[in-house]
């Protein structure tokens, strides 16, 4: 049974990514592309409610493990790509209408943006450690071709950027997963069993800590590559600038959390083998770094995409950093956050993006009075701007208010410098996107109306869960944190 | 019977004194005469080496004016280290009375020794050349010297002697076992070996090209049985080089000391190893072609990087 | 205890493999650069081989086979077809500093080993160094990727740096699972290609190969 629906779950985008590689430069294969997405998000809801249900399990003779914790992920990941293939449709219909992008162009996004959403989710459920790998490499490489989607010479230069540096990184992260095997063959032998996640945790204590701890650096180091740690961060700006709005949402939204639950599992078995909060310290002092880093760039941007992915690094860090102190209240708060970053920052993606093809450029000094071009545009992002930084009653604010109250309780010296971060980015991002919104235009309406339905629809989410958070949820969150320890 | 060992160690070092002083001309004339072959050219010969000898040993010494005490007395100076150096080392039997003083390290402070005076002599007269040539040489050998310091060290490292004969008794006597560092000490040491003795990429022998000669520069003012004292010096240096070369990394057929049995075996041996040795310098100055002088320190950077490499390696892999 | 030959033999590969990756480092010729690539990746397959004659492990003569295939043969033709497509088959870097490099390089050999020492000393298994040799050539191989400043040298050391994983997997580890090493190759090959694509739009977009050209994007 299991079997069957993680088959579907992992089956609807592979079948979306072959149909739009055949018929992706058909008029229908923007809808085709939200209808497998949406099949996808189906069976992921189909997975989730039976793992919440009967707890974890392994299928496909333990090739995949699902749990609270990654099928909370996997929901997650599944809606945002539902939601942004609902928002690329007309977005890319107007892109191929300035010219920006020609049919072929649109025919390669169709059928890497279901290989991206597979590769995710493979990542996401492999119990392998191995295969972890090979399917975050491949998250790469579905992507790097759309970062540079639109062909101009900054475009191509993040793409390389992006290719070069995250390879690099992951390499990194091979070498680490190659030690981790090294370890785990003196336990449980050569051959299929020593990477499988399942089997590595029951035996973690016996792993020889030395190799554990030198695995757990190249990992984090490799993975944190992909989640746009600093001082590893360069490409991340770049890529989100330059690629589709779109595909700056996706590689925001998820693919950083992907990479960071590849990073958490690694970490749950160092920590478990060495005994000590050694994994967790190296996840604060990164995520901490990041968070003031990114903080202070916020204020120099100039391009309101690359404004918001300095953000998004900010909120990785946020987010690394609450999973590093470790417990139960900490984590519930990472993976609180986690959720509430990819809704929201997602939807500002969307509204920025309609705001950008509006005024026809990315920076900020010429986007003005969103308010008086398109009052719902003006709205969202206005809306997805506060509630990114954390005003209440967004969920944001619930989910930081935790984590900083829970860093205040263990290690009190950092919630100064997360409060002080957190304030110097409300200033930069509060100070550029309110003349955005509210400033005076020259710009004429525009002619075709935006689609704004998943901006609001992820703002009312984040609005509810900041308000309410149903007892079902609130249970699932505990039972995967309790997992991670 | 310690007199009977005594006498027989004396009589084996003298004998292998006697035989590197008069084989080191033959095996320059070898490598002139493989270097013909390989150009298709006759060659002058096996003996020329002894020919020159013999014609610049007849001839009347000129000296400059200004030639101080030290110009003349460096040919010995220099004949005696290098003939030194070609005696103690282990070439035909392992515990010569001498071999406690073959110890590489000293070895190659003999090495500099002569480098030292050499270039002073250079200087001596105040020939633009000499000094050049002086200038050069030093550069040349501040670079061959920590790599080939590397090199010993890499082959003490795995026998735990700087002692040359302990050394080669080490690799001698045990079974056989791949040594990747040695595989780049050894590959380290044709490089010092090719620039210490002047030969082709690093400077051409037997050339007198004033922009690009390094050794001969340095000889310019030397006539007659200076010359010749200078020529059979270097050929000794060349010898006691490969005979380093054999003694780490092809120790293999060398005699104990008394073993008179074994001792032809031995000589033959090496005598054949000479031959490959010379026959393959041949090859390499066929090969490779002169390289301008100020790609010499990647050339030898080069040496020093395999020479580390090897240590490294060993230290890694134990091996 | 004598040391198995195999052992020896793969020390000595291993060896072999680390002198390849100063020697890519160094070299400044594309087509040599790939030449060298080609002999790297079959240094890996015959250790790979002579891994999987020694451990009697079935598995690991297929991984020799495909990194034959794929690092030896396909590759090595795809690069050369590439720089003939391209035009850059004679090109030349004239940029690296290479004794400033090559001492760089032993610095990095040299913390490689240090932060490899205490694994090998744990391990009994006959090939307790290799693990640092690896990661010397990887980081060998990152470190020619941040010299280089022509694309395609730069994706020679992001390959290099793949074999020098794959040594890690397969000579110190014994092999990883099949199923991973097919994905890791498989994920090679598509990035080779993806370069590929890449070189041809970056040629189009910036008339040269030359990544110089792509230092815009920054933050002021």
């Amino acid at each position: 049974m299991i079997d069957m629906q993680l088959m579907a779950l992992l089956l609807t985008p592979l079948l979306g990514g072959l149909l739009l590689a055949l018929f992706g430069s058909r008029k229908w294969a923007a809808e085709l592309n939200s209808l497998m997405s949406g099949g996808t998000f189906v069976a992921s809801v189909a997975l989730t409610v039976r793992v919440v249900e009967s707890g974890p399990q392994v299928a496909f003779n333990e090739q995949f493990f699902i749990d609270q914790f990654n099928v909370f992920l996997v929901a997650l990941t599944a809606f945002v790509a539902f939601t942004t293939s609902l928002f690329s449709r007309p977005y890319m219909r107007v892109e191929q209408d300035h010219g920006k992008l020609s049919t072929p162009r649109l025919h390669l996004y169709y059928s890497m943006y279901q290989m991206f959403t597979l590769s995710m989710l493979v990542a996401l459920t492999t119990n392998n450690m191995g295969i972890i790998w090979v399917a975050m490499e491949a998250a790469t490489l579905t992507t790097v071709l759309l970062v540079s989607l639109y062909r101009t010479p900054a475009s191509l230069e993040a793409a390389w950027k992006y290719f070069i540096l995250c390879g690099v990184g992951i390499a990194l992260a091979l070498f680490g997963t190659i030690l981790l095997y090294f370890a785990a063959e003196r336990v449980l032998g050569q051959g299929g069993t020593a990477l499988l996640w399942t089997h590595l945790n029951q035996v973690k204590v016996d792993l020889e800590p030395t190799v554990l701890k030198l695995a757990f650096v190249f990992l984090l180091v490799g993975y944190g590559t992909k989640i746009g740690l600093v001082p590893l961060h360069s490409w991340l700006p770049d890529a989100h600038a330059e690629g589709p709005t779109p595909v700056s949402a996706v590689l925001s939204g998820l693919l950083l959390n992907v990479a960071l639950c590849a990073v958490m599992r690694s970490k749950v078995l160092v920590d478990g083998s060495l005994g000590t909060h050694f994994a967790g310290n190296l996840m604060m002092g990164f995520g901490l770094l990041s968070v003031v880093v990114a903080a202070l760039f916020l204020s120099r941007q100039k391009d309101i995409k690359r404004m918001f992915a300095y953000s998004s690094i900010e909120h990785m860090g946020l987010i690394t950093f609450a999973f590093g102190m470790g417990g139960p209240v900490a984590t519930f708060a990472g993976m609180l956050h986690m959720t509430m970053h990819s809704l929201t920052k997602s939807a500002i993606f969307f509204a920025v993006g309609h705001a950008a093809q509006k005024a026809g450029t990315q920076q900020m000094e010429d986007i003005r009075g969103m308010l008086q071009i398109s009052p719902t545009v003006g709205w969202g992002l206005m809306l997805g701007t506060l509630a990114i930084l954390g005003i209440p009653p967004f969920g944001v604010f619930a989910s930081e208010f935790l984590l900083i109250t829970t860093a205040m309780h263990d290690y009190p010296w950092t919630t100064p410098i997360l409060l002080m971060a957190l304030g110097i980015a409300f200033a930069a991002i509060f100070g550029k996107v309110q003349p955005i919104v509210f400033g005076e235009t020259t710009a004429s309406r525009l002619p075709h109306p935006p689609a704004l339905i998943p901006v609001f629809t992820h703002l009312l989410l984040v609005l509810i869960l900041g308000l309410y958070m149903p007892p079902y949820l609130a249970n699932w969150y505990r039972q995967a944190a309790a997992l991670l320890g | 019977m310690m007199a009977m060992d005594q006498t027989l160690g004396i009589l084996f070092q003298l004998c292998q004194s006697l035989l590197v002083v008069m084989l080191a001309p033959l095996l320059m004339g070898w490598v002139g005469q493989c270097r013909a072959w390989l150009q298709n050219r006759s060659g002058p010969g096996l003996l020329q080496p002894y020919r020159s000898l013999r014609k610049l040993f007849h001839k009347d010494a000129v000296l400059a004016h200004n030639a101080s005490p030290l110009f003349r007395a460096t040919p010995y100076i220099l004949f005696g280290c290098m003939w030194l150096a070609a005696a103690i080392i282990p070439i035909i039997a392992v515990d010569l009375p001498f071999s406690p003083a073959a110890d590489v390290i000293a070895l190659v402070g003999v090495f500099a020794l002569a480098r030292v005076f050499i270039s002073l002599a250079a200087m001596d007269i105040g020939t633009a050349f000499g000094s050049l040539g002086a200038r050069r040489e030093m550069l040349v050998s501040f670079l061959a010297e920590p790599a080939l310091l590397m090199v010993f060290f890499t082959s003490s490292l795995i026998s735990h002697s700087t002692q040359l004969p302990h050394i080669v008794d080490t690799f001698a006597h045990h079974e056989f076992v791949l040594y990747p560092s040695l595989a780049f000490a050894g590959l380290a040491f044709v490089i010092v070996l090719l620039a210490e003795n002047a030969r082709i990429p690093v400077d051409n022998p037997s050339t007198h090209l004033e922009l690009t000669m390094v050794h001969e520069a340095m000889i310019l003012e030397y006539s007659a049985r200076h010359l010749a004292l200078v020529e059979w010096a270097s050929s000794l240096k060349l010898l006691a080089y490969i005979s380093i070369g054999i003694a780490l990394f092809l120790p293999h057929g060398i005699a104990e000391v008394g073993n008179w049995g074994a001792l032809p075996l031995a000589i033959a041996a090496l005598l054949t190893k000479l031959a490959l040795a010379g026959a393959g310098l041949a090859l390499l100055e066929t090969f490779l072609a002169k390289m301008r002088i100020f790609r010499v320190p990647e050339f030898l950077g080069t040496a020093f990087l395999l020479a580390v490499l090897g240590l490294l390696i060993h230290f890694l892999l134990g091996a | 205890m004598p040391i198995p030959f195999t052992t020896q033999i793969i020390n000595l590969l291993a060896s072999v493999l680390l002198l390849i990756a100063f020697a890519m480092l160094s070299q400044r010729r594309i087509l040599s650069l790939i030449n060298l690539f080609a002999w790297q990746g079959l240094v890996l397959a015959v250790s790979t081989f002579v891994v999987a004659y020694s451990t009697a492990q079935h598995h690991l003569y297929y991984s020799a086979a495909l990194t034959l295939l794929l690092k030896v043969l396909i590759l090595p033709w795809l690069l050369h077809r590439l720089i003939r497509k391209l035009n850059v088959k004679w090109d030349v870097e004239t940029l690296i500093n290479i004794p400033a490099t090559m001492l760089v390089g032993i610095a990095l050999v040299i913390f490689a080993f240090n932060l490899a020492a205490p694994i090998s000393q744990l391990s009994e298994s006959i090939t307790r160094g290799l693990i640092g040799i690896a990661l010397a050539s990887v980081l060998l191989s990152l470190l020619m990727m941040l010299t280089r400043r022509k694309a395609v040298p730069q994706v020679v050391g992001f390959l290099a740096m793949e074999n020098g994983l794959f040594f890690a997997a397969t000579s110190a580890t014994h092999g990883m699972p099949l199923v991973v090493e097919l994905g890791i190759a498989l994920d090679v090959l598509v990035g080779t290609f993806i370069f590929g694509i890449f070189f041809f739009q970056l040629r189009e977009t910036f008339d040269s190969l030359d990544i110089t050209h792509m230092e815009k994007l920054r933050d002021d």
